[in-house]
């Protein structure tokens, strides 16, 4: 009766081994996605953040180094129980900012950008002061950790728009990060130079596994550390700025929107760059750095609008050597020619009739240097005058981009800007196909109508004279590191398609003018010979921009300055004012003149 | 004469031997588990220590045990039983609660479990019922007192809340088909099981009622129409219609709420793992990380940094299949099946009824333990708390089966002086 239920049961037991040899042999031999997840199981790893590199002036005075700073990290599935009054007490949060923490964990929890296993930022960047407090009491709550990190401070609050400043990575930031180097919460330079040397300056993360049981005990290295690697720190940069020059700068600024640039002609090397208004860096750090950047970008005056590299204006009268320049190479001046001033196509200043090439950068000449630039188009390669203004203009845009105008000059910074040197295209298209010759665009003559520079390349172009004819591109950082030298783009030598004999002409005459001309008032000084050139440029309906570029001394130029204030009047006044000032704090290293800084402080320059 | 032969020569040795290899390698394990550095096997402080204290009792009691008089197992099966049953009842009102049981005995600072004492007190009382003379499976009074038998360990180890020992009582339906009842009772359960399962797993009820009634139309029209046929498909279809109504019922109402948590993990995995379906994820996540050979003794990171919740008892095949990795679990098994399909050997050749039923009820326990166990922990069957035979640590628990196995021996190794009484 009970025949072969015997084998049926042992056929029962047989059944249920090879299911089980067979689930096992799945879940261990084919699929092998659990060795993984017991790796995230049972390892930690922790980031050891390198130190990001230091930034230098050119006298080796720190001018950005690194805080620390604390982060609070949780690991989710460790927090059995919160007390949540005492949290907000301790941590010195509203309840309603735990519960945003909170949402904002679950929310990246859900959509997988975070782990409830892994350690992940909760409360970013407490503050020094706050973490003294905190590390007494972090032990009573179960599963939060603190990071310790740095932030950037400044010895300064000088340089703000030129050094740019640090901030965590954005979504985009990090959905563009090809090279995969960076992770949600890291921080990056955001502008200036912490965004244009950001390789050089993060250095190289560093990873420490550890093994750790259910509660996230540390149990030791996780196979003796070798799979560990230490952090790198970030590389230094030694700046080529001159902070003290610098702050002057800035001083003199005060309350102005413009911008100052100062270049050692011979290297490139930028001694100081200013951009009015300005902002304190250290704002832009540390937890209040959201509220912070609200707050300054909604500035009115555009702090973060970095002016030397970002303002396009209209150069002025400042433009008129380079006018000079290019009608001497061209051959269609010599610097005896002289040129009645008729002011009746176009107005002019001053006391003057008849100049040659010098009076008339001295008096700064309208007439002159519309005359200039008529012989300069006009050649009479075409019978046709509109043709023959085509010619005359693409060879005169040529020259003029040979000094840098009209496209980038490639700083060491991001978002430079290019200006505008006016070609036979861009005619064309402003004047929607019809006809147009010199009558209509002889407003570029002396520096108005089309052409756009940006101060940079005023400060670039005043260098060009100084060096009498090559430039070396204008650049912030001398050494990466203990390299000694700046980026290969920095070390190779521009001439212009000027030959360099013409130059003494432009020197000669801007010696002329501030020791007998425009700038006699404000920019001359008593042992050193400035040699620059004013420009007030037309800014209906508000006030002139006041413009200068001087570079000092005459013989072997140390400094060459660009200065540009915003509806400040005359070039001779505020612009001719900061420039020699400048150049004497820079030389001498104090201001003989009281009378000119007050003159600049005080801001009136309108009357 | 037989009488004057010493035991060691009529002991079954392969037995032994594999009862031997099995309690050692658990053992071994258990140090795995709570192995830290430079800590030491016999340490008595560690899980370890104390699991070779219970070995060691161990061998005391199987030396009891095969002192005593062979008959006494047979005589006395009621007065034990009893015995123990009524240790159980006193459990459950003086009980002393661990990990959601109220199960545990304590005497002094020890703590003993009585209901792993009454699955061989029952399997007595079985035998002994099953080879009363004038027994007959098929009759419907015997049957009924037989699930009586079972039912009343079962019912007093569910007032401790042990869900998990309770339930191994249902293996002696697999000992009562072997002694002739019929199948028609494990088929009616499976069937149900699965109902239960469909139920739960399709979101609407009347998509099953719509199979049962196309099932029920074509058996209607199919088959040979006879009014007695037809009416049995009928209540057949009825009643399955009544199991489906009535599983949330019984799902809501009837099972725990953990209990409830479990079954709907294991039919979705990723239901919640890091609450009720913790266990089975951490678990799975500890064998499948072993792969084909396993991270080696004593290497394992998942059960060592206690990932795994209860791994020296219940959990303690996770450790195997980390650090032994798939080789591991097929000895593992091996040696299991090689010590069922030995048990039920011995239960053939056994010449007296008591000790074949005994035999089997043997082999059934530790198979139903076997299944449940292995198969929770690789995600096959919801989490039941109840150990591996031999492996898992604590005292109360290897006793058990070190008592269930060796009576079977004992009565084995005396099964020639028995006279055939069926």
């Amino acid at each position: 009766m009970n025949q072969g239920r015997k084998e049926i049961i042992q056929v029962v037991f047989v059944v249920v081994a090879v299911i089980f040899l067979l689930k096992l042999f799945i879940i261990q031999v084919i699929d092998r996605s659990y060795a993984d997840l017991a790796d995230t199981n049972a390892i930690r790893k922790d980031v050891l953040y390198p130190v990001r590199g230091l930034i230098l002036d050119r006298n080796g005075k720190l001018m950005v180094y690194n805080n620390p700073e604390y982060d609070l990290l949780i690991i989710l599935k460790e927090v059995d129980y919160l007390d949540t009054a005492r949290f907000c007490h301790v941590f010195d949060i509203t309840p309603e900012q735990l519960r945003a923490s909170f949402e904002s964990l679950y929310t990246d929890i859900r959509n997988r950008r975070a782990s409830e296993l892994q350690p992940t930022p909760f409360i970013k960047q407490l503050s020094n002061r706050d973490f003294a407090k905190i590390q007494d009491h972090i032990d009573e709550f179960e599963g939060f950790y603190i990071q310790a990190r740095t932030t950037r401070a400044y010895s300064s609050p000088a340089m703000a728009n030129a050094i740019g400043y640090v901030s965590e990575i954005t979504k985009n930031q990090l959905n563009n990060d090809s090279t995969n180097f960076y992770r949600q919460g890291d921080y990056i330079g955001q502008s200036g130079l912490e965004a244009f040397y950001e390789t050089y300056l993060r250095g190289t993360r560093g990873v420490r596994y550890q093994l750790r049981n259910k509660d996230g005990i540390i149990k030791g290295p996780y196979k003796d550390g070798r799979y560990d690697t230490l952090s790198v720190p970030g590389q230094d940069l030694y700046s080529t700025i001159d902070i003290n020059l610098q702050e002057y700068g800035e001083y003199l600024m005060k309350g102005k929107s413009g911008s100052i640039i100062a270049i050692e002609p011979a290297t490139g090397e930028i001694l100081s760059m200013v951009s009015g208004p300005s902002y304190d860096p250290a704002m832009l750090t540390g937890r209040n750095y959201s509220s912070n950047f609200q707050l300054i970008s909604n500035d009115t005056n555009k702090p973060l609008f970095n002016r030397p590299l970002m303002a396009q204006y209209r150069p002025g009268s400042i433009f008129k050597i380079a006018q000079s320049m290019v009608a001497l190479q061209e051959g269609v001046l010599t610097p005896e020619t002289r040129i009645r001033c008729n002011r009746a196509i176009i107005d002019c200043h001053g006391d003057h009739t008849n100049e040659d090439l010098r009076g008339a950068i001295t008096h700064s000449c309208n007439p002159y240097f519309r005359e200039a630039l008529r012989r300069m188009l006009n050649q009479g390669a075409s019978n046709d005058p509109y043709e023959d203004t085509r010619i005359g203009l693409t060879k005169w845009a040529k020259h003029i981009e040979s000094f840098g105008f009209g496209d980038p000059l490639g700083i060491d910074l991001p978002n430079e800007k290019g200006g505008l040197v006016p070609s036979p295209a861009y005619y064309d298209r402003a004047y929607g196909g019809r006809p147009w010759k010199f009558s209509n665009i002889y407003s570029i003559s002396i520096g108005e109508g089309e052409n756009l520079v940006v101060p940079l390349q005023m400060a670039n172009f005043v260098s060009i004279i100084a060096n009498r004819g090559y430039y070396y591109t204008p650049h912030l950082v001398s050494s990466i590191g203990k390299s000694g030298i700046p980026l290969s783009q920095y070390q190779e030598k521009h001439y212009t398609s000027i030959d360099p004999e013409h130059f003494q002409v432009a020197v000669d005459a801007m010696e002329r003018v501030v020791a007998a001309g425009t700038g006699q008032f404000r920019a001359k000084l008593k042992d050193i010979i400035v040699c620059g050139k004013t420009g007030t440029v037309q800014n209906d309906p508000l006030p002139d921009h006041s413009v200068f570029i001087a570079f000092a001394p005459k013989e072997n130029p140390k400094i060459a300055v660009s200065v540009y204030v915003e509806d400040a009047g005359q070039g001779a006044r505020a612009a001719a004012s900061i420039a020699s000032l400048m150049i004497e704090k820079y030389l001498i290293g104090e201001t003989q003149r009281p009378i000119i800084e007050d003159y600049v402080l005080r801001g009136q320059f309108l009357y | 004469m037989m009488r004057e032969e010493k035991i060691s020569n009529r002991m079954d040795w392969i037995t032994v031997l594999l009862y031997g290899i099995i309690v050692f390698w658990g053992w071994l394990n258990i140090f795995s588990v709570t192995y830290e550095e430079n800590q030491f096997i016999l340490d008595p402080s560690i899980n370890s220590g104390r699991q070779l204290i219970f070995i060691g009792s161990s061998i005391a009691i199987i030396m009891f045990i095969l002192i005593i008089d062979m008959r006494f197992y047979e005589t006395f099966a009621w007065v034990i039983y009893g015995a123990v049953l009524f240790l159980c009842l006193i459990v459950v009102f003086t009980g002393h609660e661990v990990g959601g049981n109220q199960a545990w005995l304590r005497i002094g600072s020890f703590g003993f479990q009585p209901s792993e004492f009454a699955k061989f007190a029952t399997a007595l009382v079985v035998a002994k019922y099953i080879s009363t003379v004038g027994f007959r499976m098929d009759q419907f009074r015997n049957q009924v007192a037989l699930f009586a038998i079972i039912l009343a360990p079962m019912l007093i180890i569910l007032l401790q809340k042990d869900t998990g020992t309770a339930l191994v009582f249902s293996a002696f339906v697999l000992v009562f088909y072997r002694e002739g009842m019929s199948p028609f009772l494990i088929l009616v359960g499976i069937g149900i099981t699965i109902i239960f399962i469909l139920t739960l797993l399709v979101e609407n009820e009347y998509i099953l009622f719509a199979i049962i009634g196309c099932v029920w139309l074509t058996l209607l029209l199919l088959g040979k129409k006879k009014r007695r046929r037809i009416t049995i498909i009928t209540v057949a279809a009825l009643m399955l219609m009544g199991t489906i109504k009535s599983v949330d019922f019984v799902f809501n109402n009837v099972l725990q709420e953990h209990q409830q948590k479990r079954i709907r993990v294991l039919l979705n995995p990723d239901l919640d793992q890091l609450g009720a379906g913790y266990h089975v994820y951490q678990s799975k996540v500890a064998i499948g990380s072993g792969g084909k050979y396993g991270k080696g003794f004593l290497k394992g990171t998942q059960t060592k940094l206690k990932f795994v919740p209860e791994q020296s008892t219940d959990f303690i095949f996770c450790t195997i299949g980390e650090e032994h990795g798939w080789i591991g679990s097929f000895l593992v098994i091996s040696l299991f099946m090689a010590l069922l399909f030995r048990i039920v050997y011995l239960a053939e050749r056994q010449k007296s009824r008591f000790a074949r039923v005994y035999g089997y009820s043997v082999a059934c326990i530790l198979f139903f333990h076997f299944t449940i166990n292995i198969g929770m922990t690789i995600g096959l069957f919801p989490v039941i708390g109840i150990p591996l035979p031999f492996f898992s640590y604590g005292g109360s628990s290897l006793w058990g089966f070190t008592i269930l196995l060796f009576i079977l021996l004992k009565l084995d190794a005396h099964r020639l002086q028995v006279l055939d009484r069926v």
